[in-house]
């Protein structure tokens, strides 16, 4: 067959179709965002398959687990962040196992691309106690996903694929397979095996455990992970995993006597192949993208007696950011090139910021003209490109932290004597994780004021649909409990400016629980429907 | 061969649809290539940039290493500038001589020029006046294509192929834009 040109993500996303994929569920999140916009583009998205971008992570994830139970081949995707929002279900779904193909991605972004950590999700995979592949390049992507869903099917248990950034937003030519149908008549779960009151899910955890010699002899065998031998007289190895690989084998050509190395895709990771390498070799160079995971393994307490380690551990690799060819140069003892130099010439830092004509740029300033006058306010503020408001000219929020936080800590901190306290959350923000946190507030009448802004779609991970906007939001929130008299809208424009302050000053003032809707559509979408 | 592109611009300036037709052509071609570029945050009227590598055997990096890039692309001239350790000493720049202001410290556009022209090899192409001329200032990231066609290991005619399926479904005189905007481009790069 042709090679067709693919994202990381897509490849991903078509070896899941081409696995007789029933049903796919995801929550936009860079780099995850693409698997799912490539699935709900392809012609057989509702025929062949279901493809839905869900309310939040742990939904998707459930949603997967219930395909996977009716016995049809599924797949959840979401960003590393997102993995820590369905841990629950992911966790315990090692416990219940798949029926049908059950397949885990999650897209770990090293170097805060867009992200507010670089935790790496193979810890996860790890504490699940369940295979995580890692694929190196787009090839593999396609390759490993199709694996995935065998493995998922062979094993009985779910399979995560841990993507990367860099591979998950890169492109290159991928070979595809045959495809396949998906599953005829499928078996439901058994009950007692899904049904995880203790008795059961001791049982079924003793399987887990007993299932692990089988993943581990899998890996042994597995073709993905190559050991390869060094050139005579050579003392020195190197791991690699995933994605360092490309930047181990950039520089592979360059190296006078080649090492032996240990290419690692699975986990848990080929034990008997790492101690071959470690037979032949003085000294080991430990390669990864994300956190040091195998070296911390290989080190141990005691590390190789007579043996050097080298890596993130020791500060050969920075422990933190994501690998550069430099970085492995250096650590490869090559020497590293430095390009041109525009030497003292001043080049100015262009961030990220939001768009001329932004709706929640007038909110900010609105908000900023508000507070005015209050010495102890702050506004805590949430995961969307509002987050850009923490950046100058704002600077109107002092707090980040993880989706719908915005709204549980600005309770937390009215508790703690924090008035006005305020929070700011996008409309699809608040649909994942803020409606539960509110919910909170209602129930103690907390004196804070929360502000939705209300743009109408997921804008920072490319404008995907949002579940909570509009006029069933208003429905929703008169719903959850919020008094009427204090549920306002306001529409965020230069011309409605001083009105805008004056409802939000209302607001503040109000010794109660008071939700302020800003609403305008986003001016990419605006922009976008014009064009078209 | 290796050929090394830095693709650089501000978030919206369209470098990702130039990538896309330079990875076009080069499959059609039968050159493997790998082309690495940022989504999510940083598209917000930040600095973007992609790293391109087309080779005719398989390249594995997917970032340039420093010092081995043979093009820097550019759609805005600043955003030039920020690559510049990624070109080799006998790498070619060439970039759009309109700048996007949208930061409150921009270097005088004239400084801006000049270090550019300290450089190595450099071309400088007036994008906006071109892409007006081709009938709209959208199509500036395709007369800076059509600039970098003269030194792509590429064929005119597989860019334009990929030109015209990329604007395909925005209608006929889009397409009619873009091509000539690539042609003006391309002309101008020959001066």
């Amino acid at each position: 067959m042709d090679k067709i040109i693919l994202l990381g993500d897509e490849a991903v996303a078509l070896a899941a179709i081409h696995s007789g994929l029933a049903a796919a569920y995801s929550y936009p999140g860079t780099p995850a965002s693409e698997i799912m916009e490539f699935l709900i583009r392809q012609p057989g998205n509702g025929e062949k398959y279901v493809a839905k971008w869900c309310v939040n992570e742990k939904v998707a994830m459930e949603e997967a687990l219930g395909a996977s139970f009716a016995g049809q081949r599924a797949m959840v995707s979401f960003k590393h962040v997102g993995l820590n929002v369905a841990a629950d279900p992911f966790m315990n779904a090692a416990i219940t196992g798949a029926n049908g193909g059950l397949v885990v991605v999650s897209a770990d972004d090293p170097g805060f691309h867009s992200s507010q950590n670089e935790q790496d999700s193979r810890y996860y995979g790890d504490f699940a106690r369940i295979l995580c592949l890692e694929p190196a390049n787009h090839q593999e992507a396609y390759d490993l996903t199709r694996e995935a869903f065998d493995l998922s099917e062979k094993f009985g248990l779910p399979v995560m694929i841990r993507l990367v950034t860099r591979l998950a937003h890169s492109r290159a030519p991928v070979a595809v397979r045959e495809p396949r149908g998906k599953n005829q008549n499928p078996k439901y779960g058994y009950g007692p095996d899904w049904t995880l009151l203790p008795a059961n899910a001791r049982r079924r955890y003793q399987e887990l455990l007993g299932r692990q010699k089988d993943l581990k002899n899998y890996a042994e065998n597995c073709l993905f992970n190559e050991l390869s031998p060094g050139e005579k007289g050579s003392r020195s190895g190197v791991v690699v995993t995933g994605l360092a690989y490309n930047y181990f084998r950039e520089f592979y050509n360059r190296l006078a006597l080649k090492p032996a190395f240990l290419k690692i895709a699975t986990y848990p990771f080929p034990e008997q192949k790492l101690l071959k390498l470690i037979e032949q070799i003085d000294e080991l160079t430990v390669i990864e993208e994300g956190y040091p995971f195998i070296e911390r393994f290989i080190r141990g307490v005691a590390g190789l007696p007579g043996k050097v380690i080298r890596g993130k551990m020791d500060g050969t690799i920075p422990a933190s950011g994501e690998l550069t060819p430099e970085i492995v140069a250096k650590a490869l003892d090559l020497p590293v090139k430095t390009g041109l130099s525009t030497g003292d010439f001043r080049l100015p830092a262009r961030p990220p910021q939001l768009c001329p004509g932004c709706p929640h740029g007038d909110t900010y300033k609105a908000l900023n003209e508000a507070l005015q006058g209050y010495d102890r306010a702050n506004v805590f503020s949430d995961i969307g490109c509002y987050t850009l408001g923490a950046l100058p000219p704002y600077k109107a929020i002092q707090t980040c932290v993880c989706m719908g936080a915005s709204v549980s800590m600005a309770k937390g901190g009215a508790e703690a004597g924090v008035y006005p306290s305020v929070a700011v959350i996008g409309d699809s923000t608040f649909a994942h994780s803020g409606l539960t946190p509110l919910f909170d507030a209602v129930y103690s009448n907390t004196d804070m004021t929360v502000i939705i802004l209300d743009n109408g779609t997921v804008a920072m991970t490319g404008a995907q649909p949002s579940f909570g906007t509009g006029e069933p939001l208003d429905r929703l929130l008169i719903g959850l409990g919020i008094n009427k008299d204090h549920l306002r809208v306001i529409i965020p424009l230069p011309k409605n400016h001083q009105l805008n302050t004056g409802i939000i000053r209302e607001e503040l003032a109000y010794h109660g629980l008071s939700v302020i809707i800003a609403r305008r559509e986003c001016i990419q979408i605006l922009g976008d429907k014009k064009r078209s | 061969m290796t050929y090394n592109v830095i693709l650089a611009g501000v978030g919206g300036q369209g470098i990702l649809s130039i990538a896309f037709v330079i990875d076009q052509a080069a499959l059609a071609e039968g050159l493997y290539f790998l082309q690495a570029e940022v989504h999510g945050m940083s598209q917000r009227g930040g600095a973007v940039q992609s790293h391109l590598r087309l080779s005719d055997t398989q390249v594995y990096s997917p970032l340039i290493p420093q010092g081995e890039a043979d093009l820097i692309l550019s759609v805005e001239p600043l955003e030039a500038l920020r690559y510049f350790s990624y070109l080799k000493p006998q790498g070619v720049v060439i970039s759009s001589r309109s700048p996007f202001v949208n930061i409150p410290d921009y270097t005088p556009v004239e400084d801006v020029y000049r270090e550019i022209a300290n450089g190595p090899a450099s071309v400088l192409v007036e994008a906006d006046k071109l892409a007006k001329e081709a009938g709209s200032l959208r199509a500036e990231n395709m007369v800076m294509l059509g600039a970098a066609s003269l030194y792509l290991p590429l064929q005119e005619d597989n860019l334009k192929k990929f030109i015209k399926i990329l604007f395909k479904s925005k209608g006929e005189k889009v397409v009619e834009t873009n091509l000539k905007a690539f042609e003006l481009g391309r002309q101008a790069a020959k001066k």
